[in-house]
Order: structure tokens, then sequence, then C-alpha cells
């Protein structure tokens, strides 16, 4: 009974390294926050006030159950409607992969956070790019279980791609975590060596590019 | 309170608040008169309402719940052993319930204007010893909140745990966050509206139309003979329209008739949802006063938080209030969509509030708010128990 409680209340480790990178008694905002594990993960370890946006009324309903704040709605509108830099951090955690316009929301939320968490599954991880070549099929991976044609996914991304987008679109990497969760998505490791092959998240912390 | 549990077998979410006692609280005797938005003034004016539950030493657990337009302050619980029906609410409010009385002191008062305890155009007006039909002032939400401001008063409540209610329930919740800001630690509008939309409003003067059509309506001086009825019911019937959907009529009613194998070619209620309407109309008439529905549906009419709060802003109207909100709204609510909860959300948010708001998927139109909701019951009960948690440890 109580080994099962720890699993189940367990934060997935991907998460884990995002709540990390949250300073104690800040504001955060966190797009797409599913049933709130995140929030109030934060809320109860780290004294940080949250509040999340959720598509999904399930997500929506779990999240005011367990006393958070969340807002029922789409991401790309949701982020609006927030005054300048009313949170410490947005954090957008494996969702920038089913963004339309991932340029426009890194905006508004570098626009309404003073700093963004951006985490997605690394597209470039050995075992997918080896999937790809050996069988010539779309790659489907424990972070990216989906078929090509019932993927919520529109688009695939990789920690080198990451970079480059943050290079061109103007906006600073603070911070780059690489993960590996091998067997369980709620063990992992930090990868320093060689992340774009050996990472199955890349996790960053990013800021304006004005921002020190 | 005694708890009556045989009661309520049917009810999955713990037993009932058991016996309940209607009270009532008179102030604004004249020469101090209540002073009313219009202008007008009003007294002695009295407040019938129900209290259940326990209010703690410091006072710090009370919820106040809203009624919506024909409602009354008998939320839940029973009036007698043999009393058939619990309070409109029973399902919300009672021990272990989201509304939970073993933890909350829950007050819910009949508006002003009503006829269920409250003063209002069919009350006597001491000054001429008759019911004031329609010399009584038109009153507003603003009056009605101020009005429940002076029974909280009366019961030494300077700060609620939250403000609750549906439709114009909801807009009294909204009134009261900004009104009293320093008093509402946090407030659930439900199925609500800052304001009435055009399309609020023409059903509302429908509904007035019907009533003042009637004959036996006297210009509102019907008290000591005939009732205007059939305005009355008619005016019910249209309400009751507003309140369903396009999918509840068509899952409820379709096109059945009601006990005949065919059309009876005449105009007698062949369709179910003819005598469905009819019905509702005629249990109306017998609980509620003509003349309050016309002061109650202006008063919802005139109702427009943006106009007195805001001037015409929804952001400038939220920036008075200081609240925890929670915020919801029903797929199928064509009388108050979710566009509207949207804006209000909307508005919070760029106050910097902190708000929840969800959707609700629901087949029940308006009325959803109302109807039995597992998805309701939790939020409710877990965004109650955080303030309260928040609020003790404070």
């Amino acid at each position: 009974m109580s080994t099962l409680n720890i699993k189940q209340n367990e934060l997935r480790f991907d998460l884990r390294i995002v709540a990390s990178l949250v300073a104690p008694g800040s504001r955060v905002l966190d797009l797409g926050c599913g049933e709130g594990d995140l929030l109030k993960f934060l809320r109860d370890q780290k004294q940080v006030s949250g509040t999340g946006v959720e598509r999904t009324e399930t997500g929506v309903a779990e999240c005011v159950a367990k006393g958070l704040s969340v807002i029922h709605g789409d991401i790309n509108e949701e982020v609006r409607d927030y005054p300048d830099q009313a949170f410490d951090y947005v954090i957008l955690s494996q969702t920038l992969q089913q963004v339309y316009e991932p340029d426009r929301l890194i905006r508004s939320l570098l626009r309404i956070g003073k700093k963004g968490i951006v985490s997605f599954p690394n597209f470039s991880h050995w075992r997918i790019r080896l999937q790809l070549l050996l069988t010539g099929r779309a790659p489907i991976s424990p972070q990216l279980p989906y078929e090509w044609y019932d993927t919520p996914n529109i688009r695939v991304i990789t920690i080198e791609d990451f970079r480059a987008f943050a290079r061109k679109t103007g906006f600073r990497i603070l911070r780059e975590v690489a993960v590996r969760t091998p067997n369980h998505e709620q063990q992992g490791s930090i990868i320093n060596l060689l992340p774009n092959l050996l990472a199955t998240y890349g996790i960053f912390l990013i800021g304006k590019d004005n921002q020190p | 309170m005694t708890k009556v549990s045989e009661y309520i077998d049917h009810d999955q979410h713990g037993v009932s608040v058991g016996i309940v006692e209607k009270k009532f609280f008179t102030f604004a005797e004249p020469p101090h008169e209540m002073l009313l938005e219009s202008g007008a003034k009003l007294g002695p004016v009295t407040i019938a309402y129900e209290t259940y539950g326990e209010l703690d030493a410091g006072k710090s657990n009370v919820i106040l719940v809203l009624h919506a337009l024909t409602g009354d302050s008998h939320v839940a619980g029973y009036y007698s052993p043999d009393d058939p029906k619990p309070g409109w609410w029973d399902i919300m409010v009672g021990p272990g319930k989201a509304i939970d009385t073993d933890l909350y002191f829950v007050v819910c008062s009949n508006i002003l204007g009503s006829c269920m305890g409250s003063t209002g155009p069919s009350s006597i007006n001491p000054a001429v010893n008759r019911p004031y039909a329609l010399d009584f002032p038109l009153v507003t939400l603003g009056d009605m909140v101020t009005a429940q401001k002076a029974l909280l008063d009366h019961l030494g409540i300077t700060r609620v745990l939250s403000v609750i209610g549906g439709s114009l329930g909801g807009m009294q919740v909204l009134e009261w966050t900004v009104r009293y800001p320093d008093m509402v630690a946090s407030a659930i509008p439900l199925a609500t509206t800052t304001r009435h939309s055009a399309l609020a409003i023409a059903f509302n003067e429908v509904a007035r139309q019907a009533i003042m059509a009637d004959p036996n309506w006297n210009n509102g001086d019907y008290y000591a003979g005939p009732k205007p009825d059939l305005g009355l019911a008619l005016a019910r019937m249209i309400g009751h329209i507003t309140y369903l959907s396009d999918e509840s009529m068509r899952h409820k009613f379709g096109r059945r008739l009601q006990d005949r194998m065919d059309f009876s070619f005449d105009f007698d209620a062949n369709f179910q949802v003819e005598s469905y309407l009819h019905y509702q109309g005629t249990k109306f008439v017998d609980r509620f006063d003509a003349n309050s529905l016309l002061f109650l549906t202006k008063a919802a009419d005139y109702f427009d938080l943006e106009y007195h709060y805001g001037q015409g802003s929804a952001v400038a109207a939220f920036a008075h209030a200081r609240a925890r909100f929670l915020v919801v709204s029903f797929t199928s609510d064509w009388l108050y969509p979710t566009y509207q909860s949207k804006a209000m959300v909307k508005a919070m948010k760029k106050n910097g509030l902190d708000v929840s708001f969800c959707e609700i998927e629901a087949a029940w139109g308006h009325d959803a708010f109302l109807l039995p909701s597992e998805r309701l019951n939790t939020m409710v009960k877990g965004f109650l128990e955080r303030v309260y948690i928040e609020y003790q440890t404070k």
C-alpha cells in the first residue's frame, strides 16, 4: 500500500527537473498543466503560487479538486490575457511539439513571465534515429508513443533544433538540462555527454535576449 | 440540528442537514429606511433566511449561498419530518457534501423584491396597510446585496469564506465581490453573466408582457381579487424554455405525444413538451407572485457590472475585486453562454486575480447548474477546502 502510494505520488522525472529550475516562493504559470501534478508539487514542496491552463475538462476538474488554480482553455489564447511579467516562470512542459505557432507562443511566454521553462521529447535520440534508419517507418518511442495518423504532435523537435530556434527567434537559453529516462518515466538521469544523441528529453530555462 | 438520514436514501453524497427553520430579520425601520440605488427609500425591510451548520469561534467558516430568480432561502434540509421535498440545492449543501455543513456555516436569504418571506411587492406597505404592488420601488441587485450585508451584520459576520450562486445568484456573487471586496475571501459564480445580453432581456420582456397583458393583473393591484395566473404561467413557460436547450428538449420530449396515439386536431396540448410547459406554468402560480417576477426580471436586466463599477469596462469593474474566483459555465447554456463567463475570466486575469474557470460539458442547458454533477461537486469541494485551509492558517 505505502510503496504503491509513493510511486503514484512521485512526480515524473522530467517534471522533477523542471521543478528544480523553479525558485521557491515564486509565481508560476503552467501551460498544459494536465491534472496539476507539477503545480501541486511546486505548491507543496516549494511554496509556489501557481496557476495552470488546461484544455481538457477532466484535467481542469482534477486541478480544482486538488485546490489548484486553473483556466479551462487553449494555451495560445489564454496567454494573451495576463499582464506583462505576471509570473516568475511560465512552464511549457511537453507541449511545444503540439503548438501551431511556437515562435509566437514563446514570445508571449516571455512577455507574461520573467523566465520560461520549455521541455520536449528529443527527436534525435539514437533509438529514434536507428528506428527510422532500420525500419524506414515513422519512429515510435516511449516518449512519442503515437502512430503518425493519431498523434497530437504536429512537429518533431530536437535539442539541436531548439538551440538554433533560440538564436533565430532571439531568446536566450539560460540553462539546458538533457535527461535520459531509460526504463520508466518516473526515473532517469541527467546527460552531459552528447545530449542530442542520448537524451530522451530536453529541458530549457529561457529568458529574453536582453536579460542578464 | 438533528440529522435525519432516512429521507435521502437516494443521495450518494451524504445525509441531509435535517430539519431546518426559516427565520426573519427586520431592519430599516422608519425613519431609518434603506436608501436604494434608484434614490427611493424602503423600510421596514424583512429578510427571510436560513442557516445550517455551526458558526466557528472565529466566525471564519461562513458560506453565503445566493439563490436564482425565483428561488428562496430554503437551500437544504426539510421543514418538518413529513416535508416531501428538501431545499433546492440539497444535493450540494449538507453534511459531507461539497458545501459541507459539518465544516461550514451556510447562510442563504431570500432576495429583496421576492415573495418567499422577504419584503417585496406583495408585502404590506405599512404606510397604507395594503400590499405595495407597483408602489414597491425598483430594487437592484446592488440593493439585494446591501440587504444581505445588513443580515450578515446582524449575525455578527464580518467576512465570508465564499459566496456562491448560479444564474441571478451568480450575478449577486459578482456584485458582492466588487461591492464588499474586503468581506469576500472567495467567490463561485455559476452559469452567470456580468450583464444580460439582448437575448436575455428579450425573453424577460416577453415574460413581463405576458403578465401585464393578463386582465387580472390590473396594473399590479390584484391582491384582493383574482390573480393574473394565466399571464404568470405563460411567463414561467417562456422562462422554462430558456433554462433548457435544444439538446435536452430533444432528449426529454422530442416530438412525443402526451397520453395519446395521434393528433387531436384542435389546440389542446398534444406534444409532451406542451404539457410539460403547461405543468410548469400552473405549478408556478401557486408559489410565486406575478409582481415579484416583474420586479426581479427588471432588476436582472438592469444589472450591469461593467457599467456600474467600471464605466463600461469589465477590467475596470473587476479592479475592485479581491476574491479568489471559481467561474463555471455549461456548454449548452444559451441564456448565459460560455463566452460571457470567459469574458469575466479574462477581465479577472487582466487584474491579476486568482481565478479558476471550467466549462462543464452538459446537455441540460442553463438548468445544468442545479442538476446533480459529480464534476461540479468535486470542484466546489476542492476549491472551498483550499480557501478554508488557507483562511484557517492565516
